[in-house]
């Protein structure tokens, strides 16, 4: 691939046990290119989430990133930055919609608040220009401008999701990781935020690293997508190709083990 | 509908919320019933009162109006031994296992406290036979996950964990809002099979409260599509999905992943004009009930 956005090498995590250390992450090599969507799926625990926060380097201890492993953002080693480079790399170049992250907002604090932290802590910005630039955040998301004076409260399951996204937005990142975003969602309203999702990055230029179990869907949405198995990636291929011609028995099983809405209600397991 | 006698039903309940200035209605005249053996789904719009209902038939909220019936009876003014009976014998998976389970206290803890409760005869060897014949139903590890604290759990095992809890009490009424909407595939295909043997079984009576509609064909007799406090549509599953006709139902079939039709497509942008229409419209009170077949209604969207 021409110059990734992210390149990950040879990653490997565990978590630091007091008896035993758990291989959460096993050697995971894989790129996401520019303006590129990329789903990563595979079964509960195998390690999505640990990846994810290892990319902004959001992991905390126990989680030990084992020596050899390489992060490559644009070319430099996330794994290497100190702390001053890190909060350069935060909300800049990576920013992250967490797993439940419509809870992630402050309950306490109004929606303009909360782009308003963001924006100053990380620009400086004026409280005048970072009213006007969460306006046009909110746009994105199709949100109007007067519900920034709301609370989270105030606001459905899927709008405070939206504002999470648009927050995200902020600094204009290279890559922006959503891990299960819409899992709480409506189908409706999923529907209507990957459908932004997918024209802002086509507008924006960012990519993605999707995170999701909904195999359907990732498919509908990604370009390339990656399947995990209890730490290793096993397969990496074209979207269509993960559909239509799945080569790893994993992918294969994953979906033999989709319900369907039409049809026969289980496909027939191709062993 | 079913020639068994109803467990437990809603029986035209409504319940409004204030807040601040506004109210919001997140159960307007819902009936509905559960029968021993069977799953009715409950579908629908992020806040549309899924979970209210569930929690109506916990009794963490009362009804403003309406009924709730255990066996036939009103629940509101029975025994104090009725009201402990009515306790273990209906249980919820809840919808967020991120909240649902208590930082500081072991998984072990989360399942020998139910246990305790709801079947204090059961104690050392037994009990513990019983948590790990739980555990293994959702295909856990006993001796690894026991000693374990809720945050050492990825997201589909804490899921799994609060579905353990729910059963280790033996009930005869499980309510599970999303059972199973952080669990990868495969994992999530083993719960519904759980589900289901259970429901034949143990002759369960589930409620069974999801975004994914076709896990709700998977696992449900029946099925009802709720929007802004209203059941919409609702009636046998195969016939309500091969047959929408509320504009609601129809919407929210249209939207479900298809990974045959890829994103970007232009279709979607004339639906999405509808979405407001439609939404505007299925807000209002639809009182009219209409029978589009046998077993199978809706409430006419007001023109
Ligand atoms: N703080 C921790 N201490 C010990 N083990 C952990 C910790 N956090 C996660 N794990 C383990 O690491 C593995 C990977 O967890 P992770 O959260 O990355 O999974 P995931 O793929 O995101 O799963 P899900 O789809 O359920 O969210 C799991 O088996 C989990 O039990
Ligand atoms: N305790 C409460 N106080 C005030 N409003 C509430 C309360 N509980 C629920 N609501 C409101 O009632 C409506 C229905 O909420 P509910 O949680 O039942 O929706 P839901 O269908 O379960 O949604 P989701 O699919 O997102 O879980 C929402 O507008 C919600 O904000
Ligand atoms: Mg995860
Ligand atoms: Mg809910």
């Amino acid at each position: 691939m021409n110059d990734p956005v992210l390149s990950i090498r040879n990653l490997s995590i565990d978590y630091i046990g007091a008896t035993t250390d758990f291989h959460a992450v096993k050697n995971v090599s894989f790129d996401i290119g520019k303006g590129e969507f990329f789903g990563l799926a595979g079964e509960s625990g195998c390690g999505k989430s640990t990846i994810a926060f290892a990319i902004s380097r959001l992991h905390r201890p126990p989680a030990l990133i084992r020596t050899g492993s390489q992060i490559l953002l644009d070319g430099r080693d996330v794994l290497t930055l100190d702390d001053q480079a890190l909060k350069q790399l935060r909300w800049r170049e990576v920013a992250m919609v967490f797993q439940s992250a419509m809870n992630s907002l402050n309950p306490v604090l109004s929606i303009e608040r909360q782009f308003y932290d963001v924006l100053k802590t990380h620009t400086g910005m004026s409280r005048l220009s970072a009213r006007a630039r969460a306006a046009e955040l909110l746009k994105l998301v199709d949100i109007p401008a007067d519900r920034l004076s709301a609370y989270p409260h105030q606001l459905s399951g899927g709008m405070r999701q939206r504002v999470v996204i648009a927050i995200c937005l902020a600094l204009n990142p290279k890559l922006l990781i959503m891990d299960e975003p819409t899992t709480a969602l409506d189908v409706v309203v999923q529907r209507e935020i990957l459908e932004r999702i997918h024209k802002l990055r086509q507008e924006l230029g960012f990519s993605v690293l999707f995170i999701t179990h909904d195999l359907a869907l990732m498919v509908q949405v990604s370009d390339r997508i990656g399947i995990m198995l209890e730490g290793e990636l096993v397969e990496v291929n074209d979207a269509q190709a993960i559909y239509r011609t799945p080569q790893h028995g994993y992918t294969r099983k994953l979906w033999a083990s989709i319900p369907r809405l039409t049809g026969k209600p289980i496909a027939e397991v191709t062993p | 509908m079913t020639d068994t006698a109803p467990i437990l039903a809603l029986d035209n309940v409504s319940k409004v919320f204030n807040r601040g200035g506004s109210t919001v209605h997140a159960a307007r005249a819902v009936s509905f019933a559960l029968h021993p053996g069977r799953t009715l789904a409950l579908v629908g719009e992020s806040g549309s009162g899924k979970t209210t209902a569930a929690r109506l038939i916990m009794r963490e909220y009362r009804p403003d109006q309406g009924r709730l019936l255990f066996r036939g009876e009103p629940i509101e003014g029975s025994a104090v031994r009725d009201m402990k009976a009515y306790r273990s014998a209906v249980q919820m998976v809840f919808q967020d296992p991120f909240s649902s389970l208590n930082p500081v206290h072991t998984i072990r803890y989360h399942l020998e406290r139910p246990m305790r409760l709801h079947q204090p005869s059961l104690k050392g060897a037994a009990r513990d036979a019983a948590i790990a014949e739980v555990l293994t139903r959702v295909k856990l590890d006993p001796a690894l996950i026991l000693p374990k604290y809720p945050h050492e759990l990825s997201g589909g095992q804490r899921q799994r964990i609060s579905i353990a809890r729910a059963l280790a009490v033996n009930p005869e009424v499980i309510i599970a809002d999303e059972p199973t909407s952080m669990l990868d595939v495969s994992v999530r295909l083993g719960i519904l099979n759980l589900l289901n043997d259970m429901k034949r079984q143990l002759k369960l009576a589930v409620l069974y409260i999801t975004h994914d509609i076709a896990t709700a064909r998977y696992v449900a007799e029946d099925i009802m599509v709720m929007y802004a406090g209203q059941i919409v549509e609702w009636g046998e599953t195969e016939s309500v999905l091969g047959n929408p006709q509320h504009p609601y139902t129809r919407l929210l079939l249209s939207a479900v992943p298809d990974p045959d039709r890829r994103f970007g497509d232009t279709r979607f942008s004339d639906e999405l004009d509808r979405i407001d229409l439609i939404r505007r419209q299925s807000a209002l009170e639809q009182p009219e009930v209409r029978e589009i077949g046998p077993n199978h209604f809706i409430r006419p969207m007001p023109v």
